[in-house]
């Protein structure tokens, strides 16, 4: 049951790599299934050589030794009734092991979609922000929603389809080799004339179907683009362009979906009629070697071979029609193992972040219990001790470039510094960098050259995640998940009781709007808080800040919104939280502004003044313009 | 199944049962509406019919000629002359004629049918597609873009691909299983009497296996959406997930729904499994049965060719593949139709849904100015909304003036300007252009009149170029310089390599949003229109050029009437006249300074934002 987003696009890979690809599925699932696989081809083989018994058993036995031994009076009806009870034995089996295997192919399938859906995720987890930023969130998802579903639909239909039918044809070739030699050759010749035609078939639906994934996509592409503009389209009175552009991609989405599916339709009648066509010939020739006198020949022999052509010959149609699925799974599991071959965010940091308590001579020592306090815990390599510094706030910034594509720097020389409890607010136009300098802080994008310290510690000896551990964030993008208001509060800090929970929210100001939702801070939020105004959103991530409690805090301001209620709200939230923390912020609101410590306006990855806001008034730079620009103009 | 859960046990109450009667009722409809974009292709279908009927009457004659193939070779019992080499050659003679021949019949048909389910897909998309086309904002509303999208993306390929296999299967299983049947009742009736039982059986335990396993399917699909909500979830907050280190507890969370999905689909599948070995339960049994009876009849008849013989046994045991492979084929079909069932039904929506806004019979095609004039207007989304979103407007807007309008989220801003392009129509009352009704417009030509600057405005795939002529196709160079340099985008167009001719990637997203914006107000400006409205279109521009790009258009457009929206009071200060709307209503207007006179609000938005709160450098 594929469900196929748009867009999907096929990627043509070669030989090697597709046979390369293929290998490593199979790795992935022999590594974790090989035992099931084993018994599920055993299982497979023992229901198709059920079958083939079946066909053997009408020719040689029915036909050959028990109707033409009773009718010679041989054999009785009692030895009939006897092969009839070992075929049922046989059947039986059969129809036991060809269950199972079913179970087992399923359990396979579903299991390594599972593997590696769960790999991808947890992969995906681990990667660098710039492989996010440098996707589309529709290229990751559609690994999710196309990929990795017709690799299982791989999984779970085709390989058992090929196996299955690999092995009748071998059981096939086997009792045909042992009931006559010639009439194998017959068979394998037209084994090799079916071969050829379907061949022939699959190239040319091969070629086609290529051809239609790709109209397919350019289709879907495009209703993506206009549906998703549909009111701009209506605001220009554009919908007969859009018409047009439509159908010329639709008219030759149709062509390309008729030739596909016209020679994938002809496939069965061509090699079902040629397996008829062989069937004939068998009767042909076995007839005429009978009438010859060939020795050895029998009409059970010939009997039985009728049916053994069959099951010989026909499993080439059906592997055929595999072909374009295998072609798609594997285009499919290209793109996942991309993901997964996606170098991992490195962190080779050795400093962690450790409850403290105060020693006697007022230093820090490591405590095992939560004590409110935390230190840093630098192990030195050289002499095998360690040392403990408290966890204070202050960070440095020395001579820092970086940019986000090598050879392109977009900071240049950044240096500053912020001691405990201090505010440095970023200015600048869009672009000057004042987010950049931001995703340094935290480690999202590692620095080009320069140092920057956490209470002296360079930030690369840091373990990343206790690194961001002691520094908060609240985004202008309010990122809330489908959870209760509780535990979005709580994001940060997983430990924190339901008291605390309360706590930061009273701190960010959230606390009054939480009790008048339904549940009040049990009401589930879904779509990312789809229900609450901007405002209210922008308070929850504050109180989840206030919850993680970190001694430092980058906030990026949100640009204040027309509703002066909830932004006053905000701005004492705000404030409340900036007090006692080394705070930088992105700043918007003049308050904000105004009561830091430091002023940092940025041009280009430069900073080019640094002061408080008085200071910087009057030095009359560019702070003073950006200050006046808007408003002093129109005045 | 030990783990069969809970809630699939629960019996049906009756409430319940009347829903699954509406819902039945419900898919038939559906699936009568998408079958009428197939009678354009009839001529193909029937084709198609004729052709796979005419196959499955050689496929089902070639067993009954290969008994005298058969009888040739194993000849009767006490005939021991020589095989009639003459006769041998006959009958081979018209089985591969006849091989032949429904090759023939099957490649026709299998072009037929794709030609003909090729062009019902075609026909599907073209028609939804067209119908978007003709859907008032209010429709698109009612269903979403990302909900039309999958409807018209996925749904249709879903049915599109289930029709092609129906359309075979639809004449092909059941005319194999009746002349087939027939055949085989000629061959002996008494061992057909095998098929008649077993064919209800079959039947019945493929039928009761697809409808045990759909509620699974629905459970599965619905963990997937959730699991894919899941994934996109993180991925937008993934900085909020790496800046707290909650990576662990994400792939935790993930865990979880992908596990449940992992039980779900076993649970299914142990349940599916069940169809292969019924079929080989049916196959065997009666291979077995005829074998037993067969055999005796054959012993009974001395094997001659007039009577019961072994080829008439052979003949039969392909009839018992044709039979019950058919009865196969037709419970896929009917699983297809099931799966494609939701999809159908989706895609039957959208078709059914009439557009709610159209022009007049006599259309006024001639807009003489841009003076607006709101007359007791009363606005709501539906009819069954409870509340007004807009109450009561009076307005009265002489052409060529600016008119700002600022108030919080959700008090029906944008929801006031989309009335004056009749986006949406009036409740009650009614909106004037030029002392016109917008009702009585053309509504291309009222819309050519009235630019909208949408606030989630998109550009589209290709060139600076190519967007801005969706303003006007005709405009030459000049008059797209012109435009740019008002909305002050011609700075940023000349500093692209390739100038005008710069990509645009979907959605625009290779430039920035401020960027994006002014090449929207370009775009709009383009139009030369009588009516501009700009619906916070200038949010991500800096303050210095919001002022020159509304500087400009004081100067270089004074005719056209401005309606602009604002988050920021800087942007509608100098309004020739400043609407606060709360709540929907009106709750002050004037200029600058009658508000800070008059009105509370007013004064208090001034002050968070001028006095001690925005400084927005961006």
């Amino acid at each position: 049951m594929p469900r196929r987003g748009p867009g999907n696009f096929h990627k043509r890979l070669t030989m090697k790599e597709t046979f390369q690809i293929f290998g490593r599925l199979i790795g992935i699932m022999w590594k974790r299934y090989h035992w099931m696989i084993l018994l599920a081809s055993i299982a497979i083989l023992t229901s198709a050589g059920a079958g083939v018994v079946g066909n053997v058993f009408i020719g040689r036995i029915l036909v050959d030794e028990q109707i033409s031994g009773i009718l010679a009076g041989t054999k009785t009806f009692d030895d009939l009734a006897r092969a009839i009870y070992v075929m049922i034995g046989i059947y039986g089996f059969g129809i036991i092991c060809a269950y199972s295997y079913q179970v087992l192919v399923s359990v396979i399938g579903q299991g390594t979609q599972k593997i590696i859906r769960d790999q991808v995720f947890e992969h995906m987890q681990s990667l660098p922000l710039s492989y996010f930023d440098t996707r589309t969130h529709g290229d990751i998802m559609s690994i999710y929603t196309n990929d990795i579903d017709t690799l299982r639909e791989m999984i779970s239909r085709v390989f058992p389809t090929v196996v299955q039918s690999v092995v009748t044809m071998i059981v096939a070739f086997v009792a045909m080799l042992i009931s006559s030699w010639v009439l194998t050759l017959v068979v394998l010749g037209f084994f090799f004339i079916i071969l050829l035609s379907v061949g022939l078939v699959t190239k040319q639906s091969a070629k086609y179907f290529i051809g239609q994934q790709r109209a397919l996509g350019a289709t879907n592409g495009y209703i993506e683009e206009m549906i998703a503009g549909q009111k701009v389209i209506k605001v220009f009175n554009h919908e007969e362009e859009s018409k047009k552009g439509f159908d010329e991609l639709n008219e030759q989405l149709c062509v390309y979906t008729t030739k596909a599916s016209s020679f994938s339709n002809i496939l069965g009648p061509v090699t079902n009629n040629l397996s008829n066509i062989q069937y004939v010939i068998l009767a042909l020739i076995g007839g005429l070697g009978i009438a010859a006198g060939v020795p050895g020949l029998t009409a059970g022999i010939i009997i039985s071979f009728l049916q053994l052509g069959r099951s010989f010959t026909m499993p080439v149609a059906q592997l055929a029609n595999q072909v374009n699925m295998i072609t798609m799974a594997m285009a499919g599991a290209s793109r996942i193992f991309e993901l997964v071959d996606e170098p991992s965010e490195t962190d080779d940091g050795y400093v962690t972040l450790v409850n403290a308590e105060e020693g006697e001579d007022g230093t820090p020592r490591e405590a095992d219990h939560f004590t409110g306090r935390w230190a840093w815990k630098h192990p030195h390599a050289a002499d095998s001790t360690i040392t403990y510094t408290w966890l204070a706030g202050n960070i440095t910034m020395d001579n820092v470039d970086f940019g986000y594509v090598k050879g392109k720097t977009v900071l240049h020389g950044v240096t500053l510094y912020a001691k405990p409890g201090q505010k440095v607010a970023f200015v600048g136009a869009t672009g000057a960098g004042k987010t950049t300098i931001t995703n340094l802080l935290n480690r999202f994008y590692d620095i080009e050259d320069g140092k920057i310290r956490f209470d002296n510690i360079n930030i690369n000896k840091i373990k990343k995640q206790d690194l961001r551990r002691a520094m908060g964030m609240v985004l202008q993008e309010t990122n809330l998940f489908t959870a209760s208001v509780k535990d979005n509060i709580r994001y940060g800090n997983p430990d924190a009781s339901d008291e605390d929970v309360i706590r930061a929210a009273q701190l960010a100001n959230a606390d009054g709007f939480i009790r008048m939702l339904p549940q009040g801070y049990d009401t589930i939020l879904s779509g990312a808080g789809a229900g609450l105004s901007q405002g209210q959103r922008q308070l929850l991530s504050i109180a989840r800040a206030a919850c993680a409690n970190p001694p430092v805090l980058v906030l990026d301001e949100a640009t204040s919104s027309i509703d002066s209620r909830t932004e006053k709200l905000v701005q004492q939230g705000m404030d409340a939280i900036m007090r006692g923390r080394t705070v930088f912020v992105i700043a918007h609101r003049l308050s904000t502004i105004q009561n830091s410590d430091v002023i940092m306006v940025l041009e280009r990855g430069v900073i080019i003044e640094r002061g408080t806001h008085q200071q910087l008034l009057e030095q009359k730079g560019k702070y003073y313009e950006l200050y006046t620009g808007g408003m002093m103009k129109e005045n | 199944m030990p783990e069969q859960s809970q809630e699939t046990q629960i019996p049906e109450t009756v409430e319940k049962r009347s829903e699954a009667q509406e819902k039945r009722y419900k898919s038939l409809h559906a699936f009568r509406i998408v079958t009428k974009y197939l009678k354009g292709s009839m001529g193909s279908v029937v084709l198609a019919w004729l052709f796979v009927a005419g196959e499955v009457v050689c496929e089902v004659l070639i067993p009954y000629f290969s008994e005298f193939l058969i009888n040739i070779i194993d000849p009767e019992v006490g005939v021991t002359e020589a095989i009639d080499i003459g006769k041998l050659w006959m009958y081979a003679g018209i089985m591969i004629g006849l091989a032949l021949t429904s090759t023939v019949f099957g490649i026709l048909a299998g072009f037929f049918a794709a030609g003909a389910s090729a062009q019902f897909g075609k026909r599907l998309r073209q028609a939804m597609y067209y119908k978007i086309q003709d859907f008032s904002f209010l429709n698109i509303d009612r269903f979403s873009s990302a909900s039309l999208v999958t409807r018209l993306t996925t749904d249709v390929t879903n049915i599109q691909f289930s029709l092609q296999m129906i359309l075979r299967l639809v004449v092909r299983s059941p005319m194999m299983m009746v002349f087939a049947l027939i055949m085989a009742a000629t061959k002996s009736w008494q061992l057909s009497l095998i098929f008649l039982a077993l064919i209800p059986f079959l039947a019945a335990a493929l039928l009761i296996i697809a409808i045990k396993v759909h509620p699974t399917f629905v459970r599965v699909f619905n963990a997937y959406d959730q699991l894919n909500a899941s994934v996109q979830e993180d991925l937008n907050a993934i900085r909020v997930v790496k800046s707290f280190g909650r990576e662990d507890f994400e792939k935790e969370k993930f865990g979880k729904v992908s596990y449940f999905i992992y039980k779900s689909f076993i649970h299914a599948e142990r349940i599916l499994a069940f169809n292969n070995p019924v079929m080989q339960l049916s196959v065997y049994t009666a291979m077995l049965l005829i074998s037993w009876f067969g055999a005796q009849m054959v012993v009974a008849s001395g094997n001659s060719p007039a009577g019961f013989n072994t080829g008439s046994l052979t003949s039969l045991f392909t009839y018992v593949m044709q039979i019950l492979n058919s009865l196969m084929f037709m419970s896929l079909g009917f699983v297809m139709i099931i799966i494609s069932r939701n999809s159908a039904e989706r895609v039957a929506e959208v078709l059914a849904e009439t557009p709610d806004l159209v022009s007049p019979e006599n259309p006024v095609t001639d807009v003489p100015d841009g003076s607006v004039t709101f007359d007791h207007v009363h606005f709501r989304y539906s009819k069954e909304a409870s509340k007004d979103v807009l109450n009561d407007i009076n307005l009265n807007i002489p052409s060529g003036s600016t008119v700002g309008i600022i108030g919080v989220t959700g008090s029906s801003k944008s929801s006031l300007i989309s009335l004056i392009a009749r986006l949406y129509d009036v409740t009650e009352g009614s909106v004037k252009i030029g002392g016109i009704d917008v009702r009585d417009y053309d509504l291309v030509k009222l819309r050519d009149a009235v630019a909208v600057v949408l606030q989630k405005n998109v550009l589209f795939t290709g060139t600076i170029r190519s967007n801005l002529l969706w303003g006007n196709p005709n405009a030459t160079q000049e008059e797209l310089e012109k435009a740019a340099k008002l909305a002050c985008a011609d700075e940023f167009i000349e500093r692209q390599p390739l100038k005008y001719d710069a990509p645009i990637d979907q959605g625009g997203t290779n430039i920035s949003g401020g960027q994006r914006q002014r090449l929207c107000i370009a775009r709009a400006l383009l139009k030369h229109p009588k009516i501009l409205i700009l619906d916070d279109s200038t949010s991500a521009v800096d303050t210095h050029t919001d002022s020159l790009i509304r500087k400009a258009m004081q100067t270089e457009i004074p005719d056209t009437t401005k309606f602009i929206i604002a988050q920021r009071i800087l942007s509608i200060r100098d309004c020739d006249k400043i609407l606060i709307l709360e709540d929907g209503r009106i709750i002050a207007e004037g200029t600058n300074d009658e508000l800070m006179a008059t009105s509370e609000a007013y004064r208090e938005l001034y002050e968070t934002q001028l006095g001690g709160g925005d400084f927005d450098a961006a």
